[in-house]
């Protein structure tokens, strides 16, 4: 048995335009910002990048007691090859004994770097996922009950935006050795990050929670409780997911920053941060020791600053309006094209147009 | 309106109360205040012990102790109430008096990083805006995303080293081999070919003028050894004077308002004349005469523009005015290179003048000139280590803004109106886009004098993050509040000012009354 509606949609094909029909058919929310990522040339290779260090950092030198296909452990000190100098060659590619050199007591930069980027990424998932959690959990709170709570909680924001991380990071920085160490840093540090993220989740909740569906699902007799997490925090998903991956992308230069000046991750962890602390003094003798753990930061943060743009690209409802802009503007402008020198590059070259141009 | 801001006031109030309360127990409970006198072996170590317990009251509890700095810190706020009291550093100075020392330094250090970082990222912005998804937007946005991934850190350590440590190597001899002349020429040729645009053709030939200009410069600033003893001189104060000129006039008014450009240029003739004139007596000028001649030259080019007149006065004003600025900083800057080779070859700078740390040379002597260059070369890699990282955002914001006021149905009517593109963007577009700038402008402002407590790490630069961070260091809870405290207010104060600004700006946003 097929629904009239299915049923209609196969008898009446439309093979000479196909991207109308694309239209009709329905397809769910996520589908469409999939889409709409998977168009996004610097998120995709943001992701694929990220994830291809992701895998490189893990699986080289393992992880806990699962070892990884590296023959140096972080902690190993082999003895110094090459005065140090990093052994990796491009062409033809080889990465010898030390590809990323050695430090002054031998220690092989490749598996510390390695190690630093683990700690590091997985410092920034845990506070994007707790700074996350406690920001939607009182921004909602703030938005959907209103009143004194949104009052009480809104304030409660406000006294933690003051507060410097610094000083938060100085307290756990003499604590966390006892306390788990890592972890507990990057707990804390989400625990002082989610004011942000509470703010436009309030500001989404405000403005979700008058409309129609809200009454419907309270009619039906849903709970608060359902009503915020079935019906309004699904709709606010957008500004949730883009603002996490900024949150994470700042949390990994905080934690860098943190761990420079010395009040981040303690020795003997390690972090890109950390290792760049210690090896700068080394710049003129070791220069090495100073780029990869420098490059890698880079790396990680503009991977995820460029995930989270194809996200908000990909979430923006207006952004299609945008692309049917750039589109009637191009056959507009076609004509003119003639006249001026300027149209005729722009088509030529990057298919790139300004729409605001008359 | 009133109201609204008494009740903001009264409700940040509690706020910072609260927050200060937080600090404080945070900075206390961070560590022992006495475990480096602990540690030592000095004799009198007990007496130490007794003297810093007293001295930062450390039998009391941390939670009262609190209310007793509380005590002395409302004095500071409430006439009348007696002497102002943040308690004392370890190193028993007042924390009044380290602040005072501290917030001018970091003002110095943070405001012209701030302001270039402003004007260049809403430049940046809206040019960008205006050419969406073109190459020079693809590649400003790729750049700007790179420094915004950069940790701040890094940058200054490269700082330090390729723009103090190399270029004072590289000026021992001021000449630049022929492979980095080539790539500087190539790179220059590239970046204009993609900011002029057009076919591939007047790419093409944007790229190869731009590149042998770029190479014939630099061929003649290496066999002239113009980095030892730099100076522009009145022709190339005149012939960047006309540019300006052109640029302005463009900008304000369009060249079919050939009043307006005629009162430009007669501000740079002027300029040029007065180049000549005041050489010496800025000589021997001082930091207030300098303003002095600046103010006056501002209402010379008023007056100019006044009396040229045209069919829209101000557009002249604004050309004439905005030349003659350009024309004072040329001059000035001429004036900073005349005093170049002297700083350098002082017996303190010892022909190493970019420094990698600190504000100022200590013990050194001399007029407006020298001093004044001692301190731009120290602040000159903070700075731009400082204005790389803050340029993305302002970049970011300012073409997102740009781009949604461009979508405008105002900005439609006026096109339809017959407007001419330039009083679309000036005019209508782009004081709107500055709209939602003002707030997050405001909101930066505010959390300016916190410091940029990295950076003045980096650079040894004695200001409110130094203080800030040497006082976490060594659990030194009465400097670490006082940062605290002053940053909570501008925070709090800059807060409802960005609040204000928007409904001032915009009428259809008005404070809840």
């Amino acid at each position: 048995m097929t629904s009239p509606l299915s049923n209609m949609d196969e008898v009446s094909p439309s093979p000479a335009t196909p991207e109308p029909e694309e239209q009709v058919r329905g397809l769910s929310q996520g589908r469409i910002v999939f889409k709409r990522f998977m168009d996004h040339r610097g998120a995709v290779i943001g992701i694929i990048v990220f994830v291809l260090v992701l895998i490189l950092a893990v699986s080289s030198i393992g992880l806990g007691p699962i070892p990884g296909w590296w023959k140096y452990s972080y902690k190993d000190t082999p003895d110094i090859v090459n005065g140090g100098h990093p052994t990796l060659q491009w062409f033809p590619f080889h990465l010898g004994e030390h590809p990323f050199g050695q430090d002054r007591v031998g220690r092989d930069m490749f598996a510390m770097t390695m190690r630093g980027a683990q700690i590091s990424i997985s410092i920034m998932l845990i506070v994007g996922i707790v700074a996350a959690a406690v920001g939607i959990l009182i921004g909602a709170s703030a938005g959907f009950f209103r009143g004194k709570t949104e009052a009480i909680l809104m304030r409660f924001t406000d006294m933690i935006i003051i507060i410097p991380s610094l000083i938060a990071a100085a307290v756990i920085a003499t604590t966390s050795r006892q306390l788990g160490g890592v972890w507990f840093l990057a707990a804390f540090l989400g625990l002082v990050s989610w004011t942000g993220m509470a703010r436009l989740v309030r500001g989404d909740f405000l403005t979700l929670r008058e409309r129609e569906f809200v009454d419907a699902a309270r009619l039906a007799g849903a709970s608060n409780r359902r009503i915020i997490f079935k019906h309004i925090l699904p709709n606010a998903i957008g500004v949730i997911t883009v603002n996490t991956t900024l949150l994470m992308s700042s949390a990994i230069l905080t934690e860098t920053a943190l761990s420079y000046v010395g009040l981040g991750v303690q020795p003997p962890d390690i972090s890109l941060g950390l290792l760049i602390s210690q090896n700068q003094a080394a710049f003129s003798t070791r220069p090495w020791l100073f780029w990869w753990p420098g490059l890698f930061i880079v790396i990680i943060c503009l991977c995820v600053n460029f995930v989270g743009d194809g996200l908000r690209d990909a979430f923006d409802p207006r952004q299609k309006k945008f692309r049917l802009k750039k589109d009637k503007g191009e056959q507009r402008l076609a004509p003119a094209a003639l006249e001026s020198p300027i149209d005729d590059a722009l088509h030529g070259s990057s298919g790139a147009t300004e729409p605001g141009r008359p | 309106m009133l109201s609204y801001i008494v009740r903001r006031l009264v409700a940040s109030l509690f706020i910072l109360l609260g927050a200060s309360f937080i600090v404080y127990l945070l900075i206390a409970y961070s560590g022992d205040p006495l475990a480096s006198i602990r540690s030592s072996n000095s004799p009198s170590k007990d007496a130490q012990i007794a003297n810093r317990t007293e001295m930062l009251n450390l039998n009391v509890p941390p939670v009262l102790r609190y209310f007793v700095w509380l005590g002395g810190a409302v004095k500071c706020v409430v006439p009348f109430a007696g002497q102002c009291d943040l308690g004392v550093t370890l190193q028993n100075q007042p924390v009044t008096e380290a602040l005072g020392q501290a917030i001018p330094a970091t003002l110095q250090l943070l405001t012209a990083a701030t302001l270039l970082a402003i004007v260049f990222g809403v430049a940046i912005g809206v040019v960008t805006a205006l050419r969406q998804y073109s190459t020079l937007d693809y590649s400003v946005t790729f750049i700007s995303f790179l420094f915004f991934s950069l940790p701040v850190f890094w940058v200054a350590v490269l700082l330090k080293e390729f723009g103090a440590i190399k270029f004072n190597n590289f000026l021992a001899t001021a000449t630049i081999a022929p492979g980095v002349i080539v790539t500087i020429a190539l790179i220059s040729g590239l970046v204009w070919a993609v900011i002029v645009a057009g076919t591939w053709r007047r790419r093409a030939i944007t790229f190869g003028v731009a590149a042998a200009v770029t190479a014939l410069v630099l061929v003649f600033l290496s066999a002239t050894k113009w980095f030892q003893t730099p100076s522009l001189g009145p022709v190339v104060i005149a012939v960047t004077g006309v540019a300006i000129a052109y640029g302005a006039t463009i900008l304000f008014a369009g060249l079919r308002n050939r009043r307006a450009l005629y009162s430009a240029l007669i501000c740079v003739g002027v300029g040029v004349i007065a180049y000549f004139a005041l050489q010496p007596l800025l000589e021997n000028i001082g930091l207030w005469g300098l303003v002095g001649l600046f103010v006056l030259s501002i209402a010379i080019a008023w007056a100019i523009g006044h009396f040229m007149g045209g069919y829209d006065r101000t557009q002249s004003i604004r050309a004439a005015v905005l030349t003659t600025f350009g024309m004072g900083l040329l001059i000035v800057i001429d004036q900073f290179m005349q005093n170049w080779q002297a700083y350098s070859e002082n017996p303190l700078v010892r022909g190493r003048p970019i420094p990698t740390i600190g504000s100022k040379i200590p013990g050194l002597n001399g007029d407006f000139w020298i001093t004044g260059l001692d301190t731009m070369t120290h602040l000159i890699l903070p700075t731009i280590s400082i204005i790389l990282i803050s340029l993305a955002s302002y970049t970011r914001y300012s073409r997102a803004s740009m781009l949604e006021v461009m979508g405008q149905d105002y900005v439609r009517t006026a096109r339809a109106k017959g407007l001419s593109e330039r009083v679309v963007v000036t005019r209508h577009a782009f004081r709107n886009a500055l709209i939602p700038l003002a707030t997050i402008v405001a909101f930066d402002i505010g959390g300016l004098i916190g410091g940029a407590v990295i950076t003045e790490n980096v650079f040894s630069f004695q200001g409110m993050g130094q203080l800030f961070l040497t006082g976490i260091k060594n659990i030194d809870p009465n400097p670490v509040m006082g940062v605290a405290i002053v940053t909570g207010i501008t925070a709090v104060v800059f807060n409802l000012l960005a609040d204000l600004a928007y409904s001032a700006l915009d009428p259809r946003v008005r404070v809840k009354a």
